[in-house]
């Protein structure tokens, strides 16, 4: 039943709601539909529905195989690994952070009508965006066992870590997309350097080739790249041996990623009061 | 007395408007421009506020201003006024989509707006599904739809069809769901954005009743905007007239809607010109003035029971080609509660346009005016209000939405040589041949009716 308890409620010029923690959670529930929604949206009225999020990954992980571990011949650099696990790893949390991407900086624009139209906290949009990849990325997953089902590779305990990789790849996802979606509302620029962004990522990223093979001395500097700490963290979590995550560089990516995330809100909350008049 | 539930102080809100030839915001632009404003202050550092302000491209505007006023629990408050009077942008800020540029509000208790039916409906969703996506958009939980949901159901009577996708449905489905679903929202306080016209006249009628419901048995607060004066008076307590931004009135709903009116009513010259009105139609071809004259000529203010008349439409040309036929038609109407733009049906005398005469005219000049008169006037004395319209190639062209008020002053239309009594019974007068005979023969009567229906 209804709360009895009275809500006040100031809006003041330049001040933002009063209740916007508060309202995050009443509206928690929207999280889950707005998610739920484009989860059942996408594959009504196609024929093989969901078996597409499986289809994508396979494809590519095949793609960069052949690509980077026969025709550049990676393969030999990291002894011990199916190659196809090795890619397999790295594209996962790959996937997950370009289509959460992507999906974050479009979420506020394709979601206009409604921003405009009812008020809830934003912040609610490009969140469920990542939800809604987060699925993906679950089903995905089925793959990995099935390859190391497979190639007979089993885990060490180092897996149990793997969720705090997985929450590391969103949050980096959503903090890059917290300035991307923002700036989208008001220059639609931003739609068009996402995907180059995500285009040239996949290839200054270690997806379909291991990070050992980046010489030491620019290790550091390829960590600036937050990728690369996630996607080896992700490697060392699910294949253990054979493969070292560069500590120093992957505190640093863990860094840059909390200060994005921290700007990101800023500039998020700063500009939410305006969306509806400039969307 | 009671705390108010809204109070709100010194709202305005301003919009930058630029009048720069098609200036979306470009990134290349902003980054260009910043560049420029930098290298100015870096190198004429006194010139750089002279280059910001730019009057002639960016000008300020107002959309609301000074608003202040406070609504107590329980009322039902019309906000009524022309177009853009800032309606629209008051219930936005009250419902926290947009933000205000000055002032305070302080709201008591659970808000939730309707700005527009059906907001975040998705097509490929079935009736089922987009319930649950549009309450939880409204601010419903899942546990809260699942126990309204029968009821949401057999309001918007779509049992049959709640498993199909909604991009299936007849319009009228759609709003009637769409609708529904807001309609079982619990707020303490409810904004409404004249979401009321929609659907078919049952619908609208049971959507007003559950409002009424809403307010009067619930307790609840309501802000309506409508243009619709009828539902104004019959649903709110009371009513705010916003002209220009700013709080024109603010009181009990009758004497705002009658306020409002009113300067349509009391422009006094015989002379009206339709200049800031609203209008429907393709705009081909617009009418821009009315006046009545005699049939010598004279421009008349009132006009008198019996006598001839012409009505006199001024009109401007847009685009109408030359080959294309157009009339011109009007209807007269008794009501003075009537609105703006709703209602025009109501109280209706008479409709009557060229084409009926099978008159079409052909060619307009770029100003013109079309003429019809009438060699007797058989209307009561009193008010009326008349509407005018344009058809070109059988398609409407115009119809502005602005009421002419006629005045119908005792003249002498029974042809006794003295001017009739200005009470009549009823607008319209009638008058014929009367003769007093003996009767001769029933049965020849009964049998001479028998004869003529066969």
């Amino acid at each position: 039943m209804k709360q009895l308890r009275r809500t006040s409620l100031v809006i003041e010029a330049g001040q933002g709601s009063s209740l916007y923690w508060q309202d995050l959670w009443r509206y928690r529930e929207l999280f889950y539909f707005l998610a739920w929604r484009d989860v059942v949206v996408r594959y009504k009225q196609t024929l093989v529905g969901i078996a597409w999020v499986l289809i994508r990954p396979l494809i590519t992980m095949v793609a960069f195989t052949i690509v980077f571990g026969k025709l550049a011949g990676l393969e030999s650099k990291s002894p011990g690994i199916p190659y196809p696990i090795l890619v397999f790893a790295g594209m996962l949390p790959w996937q997950l952070f370009s289509d959460s991407l992507s999906r974050v900086s479009t979420s506020l624009v394709s979601n206009s009508h409604v921003v405009s139209k009812v008020y809830f906290p934003r912040l609610i949009v490009p969140v469920s965006a990542i939800l809604v990849s987060f699925v993906d990325f679950l089903v995905s997953n089925i793959l990995l066992l099935a390859l190391m089902a497979w190639y007979s590779f089993a885990p060490s305990w180092r897996v149990l870590t793997l969720p705090f990789f997985v929450l590391l790849t969103c949050l980096t996802a959503l903090a890059l997309g917290l300035w991307l979606a923002a700036l989208n509302v008001k220059y639609r620029d931003f739609s068009h350097l996402t995907p180059l962004i995500l285009q040239f990522g996949v290839y200054i990223s270690p997806v379909g080739f291991s990070s050992s093979i980046v010489p030491d001395r620019w290790r550091l500097l390829y960590s600036l790249n937050p990728l690369v700490g996630i996607i080896d963290g992700f490697r060392w979590a699910v294949l253990g041996r054979g493969t070292q995550v560069h500590w120093l560089g992957f505190t640093l990516s863990v860094g840059l990623v909390i200060v994005l995330l921290a700007t990101g809100l800023w500039y998020f909350r700063k500009t939410e009061r305006t969306f509806a008049d400039v969307i | 007395m009671p705390d108010p539930v809204i109070s709100v102080e010194n709202l305005g809100k301003k919009y930058i408007l630029s009048h720069q030839q098609q200036r979306s915001t470009n990134l290349r632009e902003v980054i260009s421009e910043g560049a420029k404003t930098l290298g100015r202050r870096f190198f004429k550092p006194s010139d750089v506020p002279a280059t910001r302000t730019k009057p002639s491209e960016v000008e300020e505007f107002w959309a609301l201003r000074d608003v202040s006023f406070e609504i107590e629990q329980g009322d039902v408050v019309g906000i009524i006024g022309g177009n853009g009077a800032g309606k629209s942008t008051l219930l936005k800020i009250l419902s926290q989509i947009t933000e205000p540029t000055t002032g305070r509000i302080k709201v008591e208790g659970r808000v939730a707006s309707l700005l527009e039916v059906g907001t975040g409906f998705h097509p490929d969703l079935t009736g089922r599904e987009n319930i649950y996506l549009n309450g939880a958009i409204l601010g419903m939980g899942r546990v809260e739809i699942k126990r309204k949901f029968d009821e949401i159901v057999e309001f918007a009577e779509v049992e049959k069809f709640i498993d199909t996708a909604v991009k299936y449905y007849s319009s009228g489905m759609y709003v009637r769901l769409a609708f529904a679903v807001a309609a079982h929202l619990e707020p303490e306080l409810l904004i409404v954005d004249e979401v009321l016209a929609v659907g078919d006249v049952s619908f609208q009628k049971k959507c007003m009743g559950k409002m009424g419901d809403i307010a009067t048995n619930e307790g609840r607060t309501i802000l309506l905007v409508s243009h619709n004066m009828g539902s104004i008076e019959a649903l709110c307590t009371k009513a705010m007239l916003l002209v220009g931004g700013q709080i024109k009135q603010f009181g009990s709903a009758h004497d705002v809607v009658l306020s409002y009116l009113e300067p349509i009513y009391q422009s006094k010259s015989p002379l009206k010109k339709f200049a800031n009105c609203t209008r429907r139609g393709n705009g081909k071809l617009q009418i821009i003035s009315f006046h009545m004259e005699s049939p010598e000529g004279t421009v008349l203010e009132a006009i008198k029971s019996g006598d001839a008349v012409v009505f006199v439409f001024g009109f401007e040309n847009i685009n109408t080609q030359p080959y294309e036929r157009f009339s011109i038609g009007f209807s007269i109407h008794l009501s003075l509660h009537m609105g703006q733009e709703m209602g025009l049906h109501y109280g209706c005398l008479s409709h009557y346009a060229s084409h009926f005469s099978q008159v079409h005219f052909r060619d307009p000049p770029d100003h013109g005016y079309v003429r019809c008169g009438f060699s007797e006037l058989s209307l009561s004395p009193g008010e009326y209000i008349l509407a005018s319209y344009v058809m070109v190639a059988d398609e409407e062209a115009d119809r502005p939405h602005l009421p002419i008020p006629i005045t119908v002053l005792p003249g002498d239309f029974y042809r006794t040589g003295t001017a009739m009594e200005k009470d009549m019974w009823g607008p319209l007068l009638v008058k014929g041949e009367w003769e007093l005979s003996a009767a001769k023969d029933d049965l020849s009567m009964s049998q001479a009716s028998v004869r003529q229906t066969p």
